[in-house]
């Protein structure tokens, strides 16, 4: 299929491109970018104001410049050095560098410094045959080797083209010459044809526009698919100081122009009035003198402008969003990249809040968030971000001296050191890929972290010894192929060797969440956090070194992780899952021959009918006593932290109130049995043991999923010996409660109205209960059983689980199923002898209550059992005699869907 | 043999797929890297892929004629970090030259293996010129956003360099590839003029660049036709994408080419997006389904995968790509 189209367009490129088509409105070139042009741009980069030449370069494109023109010829300038720096830093800037640059010079090591820094393509303005035909070509050849277009003047040696004959001339030798010897595309060509003023007052000058539009024509109806151009400026140059009409004139000489053929210009669009607009008097007498309509236009056109002098307009550019809210004048200057405004609306915000810092967390932060998600969403790309950065930079260059004064003022509410923290950033061994790094590396810098920046292909134990040596507060790995992936599990790995407490950042274009939170999170125990953009990362790093709130931070990421984790693995494809019968083939063996096996000292069922509570008190975990309060933070530290230490101290204090009356006035009554069986496993899963001659057993439920080699398949059965070892094992089971008299006492509470009692007395009770647990083992390892007695264990170390054995709980990961309560309660008569009773959904009553099982091998451990396939949970409901729908009813939340 | 631009007209030419993928198969260790010659070099050199033309040539080989035996018309040449710049990293700038040499040579080897048994499908062999690890429009350091890591010159004369090794070796065509920074392409597409203009020869062109993430743009920010604007001014046997996206994902980018690119269309998409564990899962049947959408429409004429792609997916493309005709170019836009 061949298109039937044969005319070709003239297309360029800055970010996005520009088609010159047939339909194309006329194409508008910025101006104010000429240090010839412009004085205030020529002072700017003089004085290196490079960021106020930016702002004009970009107020020219907001304005609707659709190409810039850029030239940087003075005699007091390096032109290329300007050029080359110039252009560099329009490329950083995407709402400019969305269109494409004019490279304007008279010199040629000019114009290829700029064509060798410009992505897009551009347009060369200009070359000629003003030099003769050899140098003409080897220009011409170059430009099109660069891949842009070019401006051709209508020059050649003998001189400027100044009427209609020459100005075709050059252009027709100049097409020949390109088009047919260098095979240059005619559509990348375009004609100045020199506009020169009129109503100069000299009789040769008053052809001058019309020729210029005469020739235009000539030449787009001679010269197949190129553009005419000019600088419209030119034409109104002899009534410089009288705006209005210089504004008519450009309107009406372009009016005529683009009818004739002219498609680019540059025209300043602040100078010129709409065509309609114009007044009929006054477009009458322009019109006379563009088209040389009359003898005596010139002198008509002047008497005419003394009377319309002075009505000059002021070019306003849309300034409107500075009178919008603050926050939104933030924002807005951060999306886009806006510094100009920044510093006085930092102040403003500065003003507005108790301490500086507050507008980096409150202002700039949301500011910061709504770049964050525009990027996330595809909506704003790289360089934007890199801009955003840049801004943010500026307003806490500008908060720094108040946040220090601050600091000086108020040591005490700061860490008192110069940074916000400190940040070592790498990319991993064998990978060399930096850029994201880097532009994490510079926005954390912008919001004042100290960075080490490690560099690429960065060893895990380089990485590991600088944050050592450096004391950095957290690590930011990045990574791009895909063995990188890998090298992060392994630093995790290390860290977690050599007790790193800091969080983990991980970024980089093959990571992400899910990776992440599966294979890296669990090797670590601090914060392992998937960043990846620049922008968030700052939110990130703030929430994770913020001293008043990180420790919830980083305890909520980590469940964050962990759901993600598992739902994850809930949905991952790749998850492999044994038989019931594969995964006992690969249970957890212990070496029963030499295997330590204890028997208890004493046998049977125990009951504690009355205890006193008192001795519970220095066996309470407190750190779920606050969380239970919403208070995040560990006991004792959270007592002393910063922002919730007042409130966790005087809750902590009416706790110890309310305890002291509890133990006073003995308001709970606290209960517990325990039982300590002989037992043995049989048929691999099952527990069975004798009680008064009466045998029970235990059904415990073992892991499925597949496992990489020399990683068990855990069932609880597997740590007491089996049946056909001919050894002769032991185990116990318990059940504690500090809850009688609770509801009694929330009631009475809540009829004070007095709900904060009320919340709190049950909260004291979970504690005892789980304190009493806790109590209970540790006797029964010392004493009862009596394998630990000379265990030496301070609370710390008991809340850490360090002691020998373990007492796992039905519902609880090792043993999700809560069936086996009732087993318990059976073995037991927990209910008969205690008053503990199983509800209908087999929750304890009262619920101040712990149950479990004591396994006292020293190789019993914890572990969650994970998925479990639908085999083994038809074998357990054979093995209980139970139901297969009932059994799977209460085993549905660990079976594989 | 006959002219690539007129077998172009007749049929979609397939082109290969990953070389790092297939390599990875391999699991070679530093030692296999480093070989008898490397053996004392003083920095690690696993992971330059392309150091493995001279010390594991046989293995490179291998992976050529699997591809070609699945259908490939075009192999790539293991060569995308073959510039002085890329090779930087591993210090060893002053192999560059025997790199893309010895690639090209023993590509062409089995390129011609295949050619003379079966001389109605010749097979041809594309120089792969790699972006290398610098932007040349792009700071890496945003406090100073004018600052350039590598000129335009240093990316010309390095990218002449592989030029000149590549056509010596008996390259084909030159294919630049995985382009994230345009300017970075035009310092090679310059330095391929600069070659053919001094040696007087033509070789054809594929211009392959890539369209980074969500917003549809390069890596240095540019929408898929400005990228098209701005190298059409070398003539090209094709231009097109490949990487960062699989096949679903480039079809629109491929559909603003179409339609306006008077050159040949070539895509080499990876096989689908990574998954968590930055593993390519997409089967060459799905690969294949959703490459079928870029026929239906007529959109390419060259077609071949990137990352993640293996022998497998370049048959199922091929299978495919033989029931369609080609897209017909534009003859004028």
């Amino acid at each position: 299929m061949k298109t039937k189209t044969e005319r070709k367009y003239l297309k360029l490129s800055g970010l996005e491109p520009m088609i010159v088509s047939a339909d194309t409105n006329f194409i508008n070139v910025g101006e104010r970018t000429n240090v010839a042009g412009s004085r205030k741009f020529l002072r700017l980069v003089k004085e290196e104001k490079f960021d106020e030449a930016l702002d004009i370069a970009r107020h020219q494109v907001e304005g609707g410049a659709q190409v810039i023109d850029i030239n940087m010829d003075d005699g007091l300038i390096d032109g290329k050095e300007a050029m080359v720096r110039f252009l560099n830093l329009i490329m950083a800037e995407p709402d400019i560098a969305r269109v494409p640059i004019m490279i304007d010079s008279s010199k040629w090591d000019i114009i290829e410094a700029g064509l060798q820094v410009v992505q897009g393509k551009c347009v060369v303005n200009s070359i000629s045959l003003k030099e003769g035909e050899t140098e003409f070509m080897a220009h011409a050849k170059k430009i099109k080797r660069y891949g842009a277009a070019v401006i051709i003047m209508a020059f050649d040696e003998v001189g400027q083209a100044d009427n209609y004959e020459r100005r075709i001339e050059i252009s027709k030798r100049s097409y020949d010459i390109l088009v047919n010897k260098l095979n240059f595309p005619p559509e990348d060509i375009i004609f100045d044809l020199n506009i020169f003023p009129v109503a100069t007052g000299m009789d040769e000058h008053r052809k001058n526009a019309i020729d210029f539009i005469e020739a235009t024509r000539w030449v787009r109806s001679n010269l197949p698919h190129c553009s005419v151009s000019g600088g419209v400026s030119n034409v109104s140059f002899s009534f410089r100081g009288n705006n209005t009409v210089r504004e008519a004139m450009h309107s009406v000489f372009l009016y005529h122009a683009i009818k004739a053929g002219m498609n680019m210009g540059i025209v300043n669009p602040a100078m010129l009035e709409v065509y309609d607009d114009i007044p009929k008097d006054l477009l009458e007498h322009v019109e006379d003198v563009i088209l040389d309509r009359r003898d005596d236009a010139t002198e008509r056109l002047l008497d005419f402008a003394e009377t319309v002098k002075g009505s000059k307009k002021e070019q306003v550019v849309d300034l409107s969003w500075r009178e919008e809210p603050l926050q939104d004048r933030v924002t807005r200057a951060l999306v886009k990249g806006i510094d100009q405004y920044i510093v006085e609306d930092i102040e403003e915000a500065r003003q507005s809040v108790a301490k500086p810092i507050e507008v980096i967390e409150g202002h700039l932060m949301s500011g910061m968030n709504v770049v964050g998600d525009l990027f996330g969403s595809g909506k704003m790309f790289l360089p934007q971000v890199v801009k955003s950065a840049r801004v943010m930079k500026k307003a806490v260059a500008y908060l720094l001296p108040f946040i220090e004064e601050e600091k000086r003022k108020n040591p005490q509410s700061s860490n008192g050191t110069d940074s916000a923290g400190k940040v070592l950033m790498a990319t991993v061994k064998g990978d060399v890929h930096d850029i994201g790094k880097n532009i994490v590396s510079v926005v954390l810098g912008c919001n004042n972290y100290e960075i080490v920046d490690l560099g690429v292909m960065v060893p895990p134990e380089k990485i590991i010894q600088t944050a050592m040596d450096e004391q950095v507060d957290i690590i930011g790995l990045s990574g791009l192929i895909t063995p990188s992936l890998d090298e992060m599990v392994h630093l995790a790995k290390e860290m977690e060797r050599k007790n790193f407490n800091i969080p983990l950042l991980i970024g980089g274009a093959t990571t992400s969440k899910a990776h992440t939170a599966v294979k890296i999170d669990p090797q670590y125990q601090n914060a392992v956090v998937h960043v990846n953009d620049a922008s968030r990362a700052v939110t990130v790093v703030g929430d994770l070194l913020n001293k008043r709130s990180n420790q919830k931070y980083v305890g909520d990421l980590k469940e964050d992780y962990e759901k993600f984790r598992e739902g994850f693995l809930k949905r991952t494809k790749k998850k492999e899952y044994l038989s019931i019968a594969d995964a006992r083939k690969n249970k957890y063996a212990i070496d029963w021959s030499s295997s330590q096996i204890i028997k208890p000292s004493t046998l049977g069922i125990h009951v504690i009918d009355s205890f006193d509570l008192r001795k519970l008190e220095a066996y309470i975990d407190w750190t779920p006593f606050f969380r239970s309060w919403d208070l995040h933070g560990k006991y004792p530290a959270i007592l002393t932290d910063e922002i919730v230490g007042e409130q966790a101290k005087s809750l902590f204090e009416d706790a110890k109130d309310l305890l002291k009356r509890v133990f006073n006035e003995k308001l709970l009554g606290a209960k517990a049995i325990y039982g300590l069986f002989e037992a043995n496993t049989v048929n691999d899963d099952d527990i069975e043991i004798s009680s008064n001659d009466e045998v029970f057993y235990f059904r415990t439920l073992r892991q499925q999923l597949k496992k990489h080699a020399g990683k068990p398949n855990f069932a609880l059965a597997d740590f007491v010996a089996p049946k056909q070892s001919g050894i002769q094992d032991y185990m116990g089971c318990f059940c504690v409660t500090t809850g009688f008299g609770t509801k009694e006492l929330a009631e009475a509470f809540e009829k004070d109205h007095d709900d904060y009692n009320s919340i709190m007395i049950k909260a004291l009770a979970d504690r005892l209960a789980e304190a009493f647990a806790e109590y209970l083992h540790e006797q029964v390892r010392k004493e009862n059983w009596g394998y630990a007695s000379k265990e030496h264990l301070t609370n710390e170390e008991l809340i850490k689980e360090s002691y020998k054995g373990i007492r796992p709980a039905p519902g609880y990961p090792a043993c999700p199923d809560h069936l086996e309560k009732l087993t318990i309660w059976d073995v037991l008569k927990v209910n008969e002898n205690i008053g503990v009773e199983l509800t209908e959904g087999l929750a304890m009553w009262p619920a101040a209550s712990v149950s479990g099982y004591y396994f006292a091998n020293q190789e019993a451990r914890y572990f969650g059992l994970g998925k479990i396939k639908e085999d083994q949970v038809r074998d357990f409901a054979e093995r209980k005699n139970v139901d297969l729908e009932y059994a799977k009813k209460w085993l549905s939340p660990n079976l594989i869907e | 043999m006959k002219n690539i631009q007129k077998i172009l007209e007749e049929r979609i030419l397939v082109l290969d797929g990953a070389m790092g993928t297939m390599l990875q198969r391999h699991k070679f260790t530093e030692e296999d890297f480093r070989g008898e010659r490397f053996k004392d070099w003083p920095i690690p050199v696993q992971g330059n892929n392309d150091l493995l033309s001279i010390t594991q040539p046989e293995a490179i080989k291998e992976v050529h004629r699997l591809y070609f035996e699945a259908g490939a018309d075009i192999i790539e040449t293991n060569t995308f970090s073959g510039t002085t710049i890329a090779m930087a990293d591993y210090q060893m700038e002053d192999l560059v030259y025997e790199l893309n040499y010895q690639s090209a040579k023993i590509a062409k080897e089995v390129a011609e293996e295949f050619t003379k048994n079966e001389p109605d499908k010749p097979r041809f062999v594309a120089g792969s010129i790699g972006p290398t690890n610098r932007t040349a429009s792009m700071s890496p350091d945003v406090n100073d956003p004018g600052y350039r890591a590598v000129t335009f010159d240093e990316l010309r004369i390095a990218y002449k360099q592989q030029v000149e090794a590549l056509v010596d070796g008996g390259s084909d065509i030159l294919l630049v590839e995985t382009i994230f920074d345009t300017l970075n392409a035009k310092a090679a597409l310059f330095a391929i003029e600069e070659v053919k203009d001094e040696r007087n020869i033509d070789v054809p062109i594929m211009i392959s660049g890539t369209i980074t993430d969500a917003s549809g743009r390069t890596l240095s920010g540019q929408t898929a036709e400005a990228f098209l604007i701005s190298v059409s001014h070398i003539p090209m046997l094709s231009v097109g994408f490949n990487c960062a996206l699989g096949a679903s994902q480039l079809t629109p980018h491929l559909e603003v080419l179409a339609k306006n690119a008077n050159f040949g269309i070539s895509a080499h998409p990876n096989a689908g997006l990574p998954n968590a564990f930055g593993e390519y899962d997409e089967t060459p049947e799905q690969m294949a389904s959703q490459i079928k959408e870029y026929m239906d429409k007529s959109l390419v004429n060259i077609i071949g995968g990137c990352c993640g792609t293996t022998p497998e997916h370049i048959r199922a493309i091929a299978d495919l790509a033989k029931k369609y005709k080609p897209r017909v170019k534009l003859e004028a836009v």
